[in-house]
């Protein structure tokens, strides 16, 4: 059978993996809203045996304790998905602010911000973000602190690259002929044209965020029992090697949400940037 | 002269701070632009011309350093507090930029840039400024002012853009422009159209005009008076017409010789032998004989300066002897008064 042309052509930006990941992601925004509405089972009740197989009741089986591992993973996202928006928005707020400082004024600013920058980008941020949670003490609150003060020197170095590069450009010179102070320079002349790479990155960076999380909580150093939270619940199922599909669940979330942020990243890149055909 | 000129430049000079030690990129040049007329200041690339202006703006880098003076209006401009210099630029005195491609915000609409560019300067409503825009825009000749206003940079051609930049450089009325190789971007009719621009402006709201070029064809019918440089000093001096008609200096006689003529047929093209030289080491005594076909031992030792000869000034030390230089008719010499 022919299939028929398409009606309307398909934008140049809406492809596949852009689709997928925008689907993905949307999925995963709807149950972190809704999912106390319609959650097949309480996440933190025993509801069954424990250790069940899936089943058609308990699609993803239960847990050790008897939990419904299926509705423990969806209202994991409602413990990831805002870890990720919160870190992301502040770290890409905070940095992108300082690192926006520095590029524009220089000197002393400059090399204070930046070696700032350097002393964090020097460790591993997974050890760092672990040194830091360690030290607040467990719980999802203070991994997001962690993983901020691992995050912002990203965005400060990306957005001070970005606007010493502007900030060369004719038309900020001209500006300042036309008589421009700083803080009109800054906010018109530069920062709108500085945004485009700290965009994209933010957009996989949600990935990535949700990923530390769930390795910081994996640890034991993140969400505490028993918030359905998914690092600790492969941590939980680690220790129930035969008992698959108790990590299974939290898995597929965790790889579900990174693939699809990523996805949406690398369309936004396609996208946005100039250099990218 | 009676009342004091637009703006006075004097002993201008401007020395960059390099790796390699100081670099003098402009070694003392005397400028004197008088309201509503029209000074064009030619050279090559590297001579200084552009990084005078910038300098007398405070617009070069830090490891730039601007001595001399320069007067607008009686008052200093070098040395100014920064907050002044800023209140002047803009307002008083308008610039332009070579490459309308680049020297425009992407990302803002036209009619928001000189919205903007105005609003720096006036405390005015945003509306009386846009309406300002599209009065702008109309005056330089900008057709559909109105849907203009509301289009980005890039769906602007390259002689619109200029418009453009000129609309804002003119935008609060100022008393000088500084239009630095304004066509030099651009088409040949278009840039024809963009001078047509800058010359009705000129009449209709008195504006003095430094026009900074290469190109001596855009001089010639423009500029009432040149000023021609050469590594970093002013070779040669005066009104356009007794330039135009009896260069003195080796170097101007070179660069006029050098346009290409429509009318001599497939005569070849003239250039000047050699290359502009290098600013870290100008060369000792006058910094064309290395160039000059007529250099004599004199002109390698002892640097000339700008002598009052006739009804122009002249850098060079043979240019009493102007007769024997060439094509230029016979003329009497009078004595600098």
């Amino acid at each position: 059978m022919q299939l028929a042309p398409p009606v309307i052509a398909a934008p140049s930006w809406l492809t596949l993996p852009v689709m997928v990941g925008g689907i993905v992601v949307a999925f995963w925004v709807v149950v972190a809203l809704s999912v106390e509405l319609w959650s097949p089972h309480p996440p933190l009740e025993m509801v069954a045996r424990r250790l069940q197989p899936p089943s058609a009741d308990h699609l993803l089986g239960t847990d050790a304790l008897g939990r419904d591992v299926l509705s423990r993973t969806l209202h994991g996202a409602r413990h990831s998905i805002p870890i990720a928006v919160i870190v992301v928005v502040v770290a890409v707020t905070l940095g992108a602010l300082l690192g926006a400082g520095a590029g524009f004024f220089g000197g002393l600013v400059d090399g204070a911000i930046m070696r700032l920058v350097d002393v964090t980008l020097a460790f591993p941020p997974v050890l760092l973000a672990m040194a830091v949670a360690a030290s607040l003490g467990p719980g999802l609150g203070n991994a997001a602190i962690a993983m901020i003060i691992v995050w912002w020197p990203v965005y400060a170095r990306l957005m001070r690259a970005q606007v010493l590069e502007v900030k060369e450009r004719e038309h900020v010179e001209a500006a300042i002929a036309g008589g421009a102070g700083r803080i009109r320079l800054l906010g018109i002349h530069i920062l709108p044209l500085c945004w485009t790479p700290v965009l994209i990155n933010a957009t996989m960076d949600f990935g990535q965020v949700v990923l530390l999380a769930a390795s910081l909580s994996f640890i034991g150093l993140g969400a505490l029992p028993p918030t359905p939270e998914w690092g600790a619940m492969i941590s939980d199922g680690a220790v129930h090697f035969y008992q698959w599909w108790i990590a299974f669940g939290p898995g597929l979330a965790i790889l579900t949400v990174v693939l699809g942020f990523n996805f949406l990243g690398d369309g936004l890149r396609d996208y946005l940037d100039p250099r990218t055909a | 002269m009676a009342t004091e000129p637009l703006l006075a430049i004097r002993d201008l000079r401007v020395t960059f701070a390099t790796r390699t030690g100081p670099v003098e990129a402009v070694a003392g040049i005397d400028i004197d632009v008088e309201e509503g007329r029209v000074l064009g200041v030619v050279g090559e690339s590297g001579s200084g011309k552009s990084v005078s202006m910038l300098g007398v703006l405070g617009l070069l880098p830090r490891s730039a350093v601007v001595t001399g003076s320069a007067r607008f209006r009686g008052q200093e401009l070098l040395g100014m507090a920064p907050q002044a210099l800023q209140a002047i630029r803009g307002a008083r005195i308008g610039m332009i930029f070579q490459d309308p491609l680049t020297a425009l915000n992407p990302v803002l609409r036209v009619g928001e840039q000189i919205v903007e560019a105005i609003r720096i300067h006036r405390d005015v409503s945003r509306k009386a400024a846009m309406a300002r825009a599209v009065e702008l825009l109309d005056l330089v000749s900008i057709p559909q002012p109105r849907e203009r206003v509301q289009q980005y940079p890039h769906e602007f051609s390259g002689g619109m853009r200029q418009r453009a930049m000129i609309a804002m450089a003119v935008a609060n009325e100022p008393d000088l422009l500084i239009a630095d190789e304004p066509t030099t971007a651009l088409d040949v009719t278009v840039q024809a159209q963009i001078l047509e621009v800058l010359e009705e402006l000129r009449t209709r709201l008195g504006i003095g005009l430094i026009l900074i070029t290469h190109d001596l064809g855009v001089v010639a019918g423009t500029a009432d008076a040149v000023a021609v440089m050469y590594a970093g000093r002013i070779v040669e001096r005066g009104e356009v017409d007794a330039i135009f008609d009896e260069p003195r200096h080796p170097y101007t006689q070179g660069l006029l010789a050098a346009l290409p003529k429509l009318d001599t047929g497939d005569a070849p093209l003239v250039g000047i032998e050699g290359r502009p030289p290098s600013l870290r080491d100008r060369p000792a005594g006058c910094a064309f004989h290395p160039r000059c076909s007529l250099a004599e031992a004199r002109c390698r030792v002892e640097r000339p300066v700008l002598r009052h000869l006739g009804s122009t000034w002249c850098a060079c030390h043979l240019a009493e002897a102007a007769d024997h230089l060439g094509d230029v008719p016979a003329r009497h010499v009078m004595d600098g008064k």
